[in-house]
């Protein structure tokens, strides 16, 4: 599980596990049954105290998005899909939010902008066969 | 500012109203704070802020002037045994014996402490890569702060002091350090007190902290509560200010022309109408990094600089 942990952002450190974990869920890299680090183990691995991890852990499963299996250990939950697609609206939102503003500096009409999008994802389609 | 009271949890170590004086100049003057059991506290201070004098006084190595000093409810000058038994101590320059060898370091240590974990220490030597037979005045910096860290931490301390343990370390021993600090609060109800001026480390693996600025406390706390208490603001000017604007309630200003940068801590309400006045707007809100807070708290405008 690659997290990588920034203190010059301000952002609270377990709250940037816990996004990132939300991510690497929405993106396919953590599935259903997935188990997460133990608590301890991510912790020497970020060089972060316990106890962020702790928290960060706790949120997500308050979140419902993994669950806590007695005795074991931490796995991504079964539930993960309705929260996902908010995941995956929420992550799109700030990268079309980005595209626009800049396609607003650079006087590029919204129709161009659509236009673009389908000329990219066909582009992309002839990559993948 | 909350401090964190002496009953609100088992405090391991608890100072009470100390003051220092060396000659004329109050290394510490009236500090008061409590380390919580299990937790990891950073002391952070620029050079020659008292942090040294602090630990000093929590290992026993000085007597309290003015106040009280109690380490796990003892008095660590009158029960050093019994206080010094249950610490784990690593300083900036690890005073080794030059002419021992790693293994001979080891003994001698294990001799002090009845809790000695021998297999621990067997395991820390491999991972710290030391060579038993290597003699302690030839090893490395980063050799020397390894070895002085094992013999630290092989007799689980309950409380592991480390005073400006990355002091002109490369990043892998820095690393190795902090690991040793998350194993140690890691393991149940062990606590962690290390002085640093790399604020990047202590926002790391601190859960709480306490800033030091010529030898007064002038933040303590969880370090959530003390990140969420700060916020940083760009004010944008319509005229640009012809000096440095003054903004009531603000910590520090910072900034030049149109666009100053000002950091509040606490009560920021009235900030949009104190902005307002000056005629400039509010443009941007975030959360500073430790480090900034610990500069507009200093007040000097410089950045502490790794050693």
């Amino acid at each position: 599980m690659q997290i990588h942990i920034s203190e010059s952002e301000g952002i609270p450190i377990y709250q940037q596990i816990v996004s990132q974990v939300r991510y690497l869920i929405a993106a396919g890299r953590l599935q259903t049954g997935d188990e997460l680090p133990p608590i301890r183990v991510l912790a020497e691995q970020l060089t972060v105290n316990p106890n962020t991890v702790a928290r960060a852990y706790l949120e997500l499963e308050h979140a419902g998005i993994v669950t806590k299996r007695h005795g074991s250990g931490t796995y991504v939950s079964e539930a993960r899909n309705a929260v996902t697609q908010r995941e995956k609206t929420k992550i799109l939102t700030k990268r079309v939010d980005a595209l626009l503003t800049e396609a607003r500096q650079l006087d590029v009409e919204l129709s161009e902008v659509i236009k673009l999008l389908h000329e990219r994802d066909a582009a992309m389609d002839e990559v993948a066969k | 500012m909350k401090f964190p009271s002496p009953s609100s949890a088992e405090a391991v170590v608890s100072i009470t109203n100390l003051s220092r004086r060396f000659g004329a100049k109050a290394a510490l003057n009236d500090v008061s704070l409590y380390v919580p059991r299990g937790c990891v506290f950073g002391l952070v201070g620029e050079n020659g802020a008292g942090k040294t004098t602090l630990i000093k006084h929590i290992l026993g190595l000085l007597r309290a002037e003015a106040g009280s000093v109690r380490v796990f409810g003892l008095d660590p000058i009158g029960d050093t045994v019994l206080t010094l038994g249950r610490i784990g101590y690593l300083s900036e320059t690890p005073d080794l014996p030059g002419w021992m060898r790693v293994d001979e370091l080891i003994r001698y240590t294990q001799a002090f402490y009845p809790k000695w974990d021998a297999a621990y220490a067997q395991e820390l030597l491999t991972q710290f890569g030391l060579n038993p037979t290597q003699r302690l005045n030839t090893l490395s910096k980063g050799q020397s702060a390894k070895a002085g860290l094992l013999v630290a931490q092989a007799h689980r301390p309950d409380l592991l002091l480390l005073d400006e343990p990355s002091s002109g370390l490369d990043p892998l021993v820095r690393r190795t350090i902090l690991e040793a600090v998350i194993r140690t609060v890691a393991d149940e109800g062990r606590t962690v007190f290390f002085s640093s001026h790399l604020l990047e480390e202590i926002e790391r693996v601190s859960d709480h902290i306490a800033m030091l600025h010529q030898g007064k406390i002038v933040l303590c706390g969880p370090l959530d509560e003390i990140k969420a208490q700060h916020r940083q603001f760009t004010l944008h000017f319509e005229v640009p200010p012809a000096k440095t604007p003054v903004v009531a309630g603000a910590l520090s200003i910072s900034g030049r022309g149109k666009e100053w940068t000002v950091i509040c801590n606490g009560a920021r309400a009235e900030l949009p109408s104190v902005a307002a006045k000056l005629g400039a707007q509010i443009v941007g809100e975030r959360a500073p990094s430790l480090n900034e807070i610990f500069v507009a708290h200093a007040g000097t405008g410089e950045i502490p600089v790794p050693a």
